[in-house]
């Protein structure tokens, strides 16, 4: 399957939706999008390279394999979580920062939480379709 | 009190860890805690016996009624004082008889476990705590059977054990809840003042089936009693600690705590009489033609159960007073014999009785317990056993209109009892040493001095029984709910029935004795009679079920996706048909439905295009892309009601499926052309009838009043709470954040459990 048109578009393609999926990720406290939406436009932008390029080239980018995005993902969460408990909040309790940042806006613990959605969301996707890629 | 009972939880952890270093003499180490139990508790016994209970109370679940609530009165005390008591010689005798074993670190985990949670058993005050303890106590006892668990027979017993004691626990616990629910409290003390409404309910059958099912299993009473006998391949401590002294009392136990509050009724007395009263008798009978010592003494020990029992289903005050000292009697004595018998298998390798003679010349100190064991077991006068079994005749002679048939029975079981007492306490110390016995020696002293101290105590409350009665006895008897009356405990009675029947059992247990020889022949035309016996009524019980679960398991399993599909949705139809047509005044308001515009009427005739070219298409690929064309359909109307986070959602999870199904195409054998018309009928009927009912449920919907209180509370709250302004995103990651963080969970979960099965399976392959 490599067709040099779907080859040319996806090396191109796979930043330029990275891109977009960060940004669905950081807007979605106000706009519609979220964690697990951009987790999901990321895990297609790496399919798609993968598709095109073959999935060894795409395992050669990501480096670290896909599973390890896991408990990175989670641990980002529960640490948002266990974040305001240091300062005897209970549980899950969302902390702002006082002034917003310039481009994203507002800064609270509740974005950390949704990086950590779009972490596993990528790592459990990509795990699963990378592994059945691999035994079929 | 908590902290009694969690200290033997805690030790057996430490020795999860620590249970390597057991080496060598450190084992008594761990004997310290049921001895300083055993100390702990006897410092209640001068407020108990004034007629106090002490209670301790700690929160743990109280929005279902369950919290750490234990009470010691003096019911409690007695078992726990026997726990604890028989624990500590157990435990240092083991520390001897399991020198060098290489799992002992293991035993004493398992001992101590068991010790903890029998405690819990006889000092929980609320009945869903009592039956955690009691899972325990069998869960424990099953890891104890099995404790050779290189033994076949050993892993069947242990599970024969399990399989009877845990069934018992079903019906317990749904006694227990039954019980709870009708009296509207978990709390014993608190139920004994709504005894006459248990009593006087419709469902007071189901109840004392439900805690008799459970009482009995656990205590083996007939039929269930043959769980008991296997239960012998555990190592002898064990049977001497859990399946003579202890844990098959927890069913007593359980009947005499629940005497005050359903007992005095005629469906409780007779059922326990013939329950009891057939166990004794069969027990003792059985245990007269065993060659095995500890087949002799588990038999014995299913008998005096059933005496137990039997005793509380007189339930008059005399009965219960022979109860209680026969708990006490009875630990002492068959405890000791069974420790004995576990000498006599370790330094001879042989435990029939056949064999076994004049090991009195190698083994003084052991003859004497044995001796006196075995005197105690007959009830000769001067043991405490002797008091017990005047008690005993008294409490049948005194109970009424079928006062003769039970003292016969009680007199003929305990002729049988003495016989089979002297069987496994005089026999193998008499008569002339055999010559392979000459090597044998006396083990060391926590082997020998256990039984010999528990001879000794025997006598030593036999001669003084009044060190008993009020200090301990009396706040039994209170608890059980026969207070007032002085108990007075006497060596002597007098001259009088009780006396004579006292002596003709004596006598004929001798005469027995010296008449009839155990032999392998006896052994071999009881064993005849198995083929009728509970034990292969049960066996071919649970054959059945194995053949019942193979062929359901065929049916429902037989490995196609297609199939489980198939049943799921029939089923699915099936049961929400049944509430729709049942139950739902289906109606139809077409005011409600906004215009169709233009978008939707083409998106739709799309979506029916597309379910034409999936049932009727030849290729798997083109099946599959035609549904994702339907996936993306959906994801045009969901952006149409303003809903465009799920569309986004929907969007790329349908991206990612159809990735999927392309990836597994390969794999999937030829896409096949059913040619079967019935089987097209079925398929397709269960699929629109499915797609009928969806659509009827969605329309139904409509038609409910919705309540928008909560989507309002989101709504306003989501910026100012939130500091958000899509609503969806707040609800996810702070509102409801918790629930995203399990989902996360179980997405890693499901990942792991993808990759682990493929990565598994192909690295097997290579």
């Amino acid at each position: 399957m490599k067709i040099i048109l779907l080859k040319t578009a996806a090396n191109y393609l796979l930043p330029l939706l990275l891109l977009f999926s960060v940004f669905i990720l950081l807007r979605g406290h106000y706009e519609p999008g979220g964690g697990f939406v951009g987790g999901l436009i990321a895990s297609i932008a790496f399919i798609l390279h993968s598709l095109a390029n073959g999935l060894d080239r795409t395992k050669a980018l990501l480096k670290y394999s896909p599973f390890y995005f896991i408990p990175f993902g989670l641990s980002i969460a529960i640490l948002s979580g266990l974040a305001p408990m240091l300062i005897g909040d209970p549980f899950m309790t969302v902390l702002w920062f006082e002034n917003p940042m310039p481009v994203i806006g507002l800064i609270g613990s509740a974005l950390f939480f949704d990086i950590g959605v779009y972490l596993v969301v990528i790592g459990v996707t990509l795990t699963i379709l990378f592994t059945i890629s691999e035994s079929v | 009190m908590l902290l009694a009972i969690l200290s033997g939880f805690l030790i057996a952890i430490c020795l999860l860890f620590l249970g390597k270093q057991l080496k060598g003499n450190l084992p008594l180490i761990v004997s310290i805690l049921p001895i300083s139990l055993f100390v702990y508790f006897c410092t209640f016994l001068p407020e108990i016996s004034e007629g106090q209970t002490f209670f301790q109370h700690t929160t743990w679940i109280p929005s279902m009624g369950i919290n750490l609530d234990f009470k010691l009165d003096g019911l409690s005390l007695l078992f726990s004082l026997l726990i604890t008591g028989i624990g500590s010689l157990v435990f240092l005798y083991s520390s001897a008889y399991l020198k060098r074993h290489i799992y002992i670190g293991r035993f004493y985990g398992y001992l101590c476990v068991f010790m903890a949670s029998m405690l819990g058993v006889v000092l929980s005050d609320n009945l869903l705590l009592l039956f955690v303890f009691w899972e325990l106590t069998a869960i424990s006892s099953f890891f104890l059977i099995g404790f050779n668990n290189d033994n076949e027979a050993s892993r069947k017993s242990s599970l024969l054990a399990w399989a009877i004691t845990g069934g018992g626990g079903f019906f317990l616990m749904a006694g227990f809840i039954l019980i709870g629910s009708i009296s509207g409290t978990y709390s014993v003390q608190e139920m004994l003042s709504s005894s006459e409404l248990l009593k006087n309910h419709s469902l007071y059958a189901l109840m004392l089936f439900l805690i008799f099912a459970g009482a009995f299993t656990k205590s083996a009473q007939f039929p269930f009693h043959f769980w008991l006998p296997g239960a012998m391949k555990a190592p002898t401590p064990v049977s001497a600690y859990l399946h003579s002294a202890t844990m098959v009392k927890a069913g007593i136990y359980l009947i005499a705590r629940f005497t005050p509050i359903l007992g005095n009724h005629p469906y409780w007395n007779n059922t326990l009489l013939v329950v009891g009263g057939v166990t004794m008798v069969y027990g003792a009978f059985h245990s007269i033609f065993r060659v095995d010592l500890k087949g002799i003494l588990a038999y014995s020990t299913i008998s005096a159960l059933g005496i137990l029992v039997f005793l509380l289903g007189i339930g008059t005050h005399d009965a219960l007073l022979a109860a209680s000292v026969f708990i006490l009697v009875h630990a002492f004595y068959k405890a000791g014999l069974f420790l004995i018998a576990g000498v006599i298998d370790h330094e001879t390798g042989t435990r029939d009785v056949t064999q076994l003679a004049g090991l009195r010349k190698v083994m003084a100190p052991l003859a004497i317990a044995g001796g006196l064991a075995a005197l105690s077991s007959a009830g000769i006068p001067l043991t405490l056993s002797f008091v017990s079994k005047d008690l005993i005749y008294e409490a049948t002679l005194s109970s009424g209109n079928s006062a003769l048939l039970f003292t016969l029975i009680a007199i003929l079981t305990n002729i049988f009892l003495s016989y089979s007492g002297y069987l496994a306490g005089i026999k193998p110390f008499t008569g002339a040493l055999p010559d392979k016995f000459r090597k044998v020696h006396l083990p060391s002293g926590f082997m020998w001095f256990p039984p010999l101290f528990l001879g000794l105590g025997g006598l030593l409350f036999g001669l003084f029984p009044s060190l008993l009665d009020k200090s301990l006895i009396q706040p039994v008897l209170h608890a059980m709910g026969s207070s007032d009356v002085v108990v007075s405990l006497k060596l002597w009675h007098g001259l009088n029935t009780v006396l004579m029947l006292s002596a003709i059992t004596i006598v004929c247990g001798i005469i027995l004795y010296l008449i009839f020889k155990p032999s392998l022949k006896g052994l071999i035309a009881i064993g005849k009679l198995d083929s009728f016996a509970p034990q292969a009524i049960f066996m071919s019980l649970a054959r059945g079920i194995k053949f019942i679960a193979r062929r359901y398991t065929k049916f429902m399993h037989d490995g196609f996706l297609r199939s489980y599909l198939t049943k799921i949705i029939f089923f699915l139809v099936c049961l929400i048909g049944y509430y729709l047509v049942k139950n739902v005044d289906i109606q139809w308001y077409t005011d409600k439905h906004t215009p169709i515009s233009i978008y939707e009427a083409i998106v739709f005739s799309i979506m029916i295009l597309a379910i034409f070219t999936i049932v009727f298409s030849a290729s798997r690929f083109i099946a599959i892309i035609s549904l994702s064309v339907m996936g993306f359909c959906m994801c045009l109307f969901f952006v149409y009601y303003g809903a465009p986070d799920l569309a986004m959602t929907q969007f790329s999870i349908d991206t990612l499926t159809t990735v999927l199904f392309v990836l597994v195409l390969l794999k999937l054998p030829p896409y096949l052309k059913i040619k079967d018309k019935a089987a097209q009928i079925r398929d397709g009927f269960l699929a629109g009838s499915f797609g009928v009912l969806i659509s009827i449920i969605a329309l139904q919907v409509l038609n409910e009043p919705t309540n928008k209180n909560i989507s309002r509370f989101y709504a306003d709250n989501a910026y100012l709470l939130g500091k958000g302004k899509n609503v969806v995103n707040v609800i996810l990651v702070d509102f409801r954040g918790y629930d995203t963080l399990v989902e996360i969970t179980v997405l890693t979960i499901a990942a792991i459990g993808v990759y682990s099965m493929l990565k598994i399976q192909s690295s097997e392959i290579e």
